[in-house]
């Protein structure tokens, strides 16, 4: 029997309960220090669901991830280099509108997703409610309601992660469709692109970072030469600066 | 309106309401304003500024933020009568 371990990423804005959900599903089974050359806290965690382990790293909160902060760099190389087998993006359900920015960023980068969203007491007490079932269709990906600091929801989180990571759960990722000038340059960046990173990352994701002039993207795959010529890298970034 | 009728949040006292109309500077410092919640239509109260007067505490989208003026002045918009 091969067993393995399945990796979880938690990301989300600052102070939405991304911690708080960690302790609750890893209890005392945690490791922190900081991530390799930054001074930015790295936590790890382990727990086991149904006889399957499941390794959880609890991300920077941020707002965004092209900003190029330490943290941002670190959640955006985690999600892009490490290719969790879940990402689990943590929302404040009392400032949806904020906290979506930062979920349809992750959404361009993988479609392996699920939303949570956690501080549902919090919007009950504010008199908010959420279609989590229009919502979840509309983003193309699971959504799941919890209050992490009540252990509320996460028997279905759980439940969820477990189905996600076996195959079962076919998600449609909502893609952000932006100006029909900047569709018309993706469109011509894209062969290249994949010509370049293959499979191995999301195309649509890499031509826009290149078109925004994300350099310290452009850094880090240089830095990852298993994945990412170092020439294709720089052809890629002079073919964008070309359309 | 045009752009010359418009005030800087910068300057926008503590209590006062403002509504972002547009973010006056390109690249780097304009994607991490939009990101922290500045976008144009939205709606910003001052909350206070620190004792040496920068950074101020921002309220928009449910969210306080800190921002230094060298950031609060490339946000440009009208000031909300309180009615
Ligand atoms: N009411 C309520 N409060 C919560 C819930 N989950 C977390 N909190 C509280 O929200 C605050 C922030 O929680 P954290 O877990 O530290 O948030 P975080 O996302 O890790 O924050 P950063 O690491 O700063 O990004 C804490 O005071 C928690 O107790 C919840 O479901 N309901
Ligand atoms: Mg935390």
């Amino acid at each position: 029997m091969n067993k393995r371990e399945y990796t979880i990423a938690l990301a989300g804005n600052p102070n939405t309960g991304k911690s708080t959900l960690f302790n609750v599903l890893t209890g005392l089974r945690q490791h922190t220090g900081n991530w390799p050359g930054k001074t930015v806290v790295h936590a790890e965690g382990f727990f086991t669901y149904k006889n399957e382990e499941y390794r959880i790293i609890d991300l920077p909160g941020t707002y965004s991830l092209y900003s190029n902060s330490a943290d941002e760099e670190v959640a955006r190389d985690f999600i892009i280099f490490s290719k969790p087998d879940v990402t689990l993006v943590v929302l404040d359900a009392t400032a949806l509108e904020r906290n979506l920015n930062l979920a349809l960023q992750v959404l361009e980068m993988t479609d392996r997703v699920i939303i949570c969203l956690n501080l549902m007491d919090e919007a009950k007490k504010k008199g908010i409610v959420i279609d989590i079932a229009n919502l979840s269709k509309k983003l193309g990906v699971p959504v799941v309601p919890l209050a992490a600091r009540n252990k509320e929801g996460i028997e279905e989180l759980l439940e969820t992660v477990a189905r996600m990571v076996h195959g079962e759960i076919n998600t449609t990722p909502l893609v952000v469709s932006y100006s029909r000038a900047i569709e018309e340059k993706i469109a011509k960046l894209l062969p290249l692109v994949k010509e370049v990173v293959g499979e191995e990352y999301p195309a649509r994701w890499v031509a826009l970072r290149l078109l925004d002039g994300d350099t310290s993207l452009l850094h880090a795959l240089q830095h990852h030469p298993h994945h990412f010529l170092k020439e294709g890298a720089t052809y890629a970034c002079h073919c964008a600066k070309s359309v | 309106m045009t752009e010359a009728k418009l005030a800087r949040l910068s300057d926008a006292q503590p209590g006062e309401r403002f509504r972002i109309a547009k973010i006056n500077i390109e690249g780097t410092m304009k994607r991490r304003l939009l990101d922290l919640g500045f976008v144009p239509g939205c709606e910003v109260t001052v909350l206070q500024k620190s004792p040496l007067g920068d950074p101020t505490a921002y309220r928009v989208s449910h969210t306080t933020i800190a921002l230094r003026k060298e950031e609060s002045d490339h946000i440009y918009g009208e000031r909300i009568d309180n009615e």
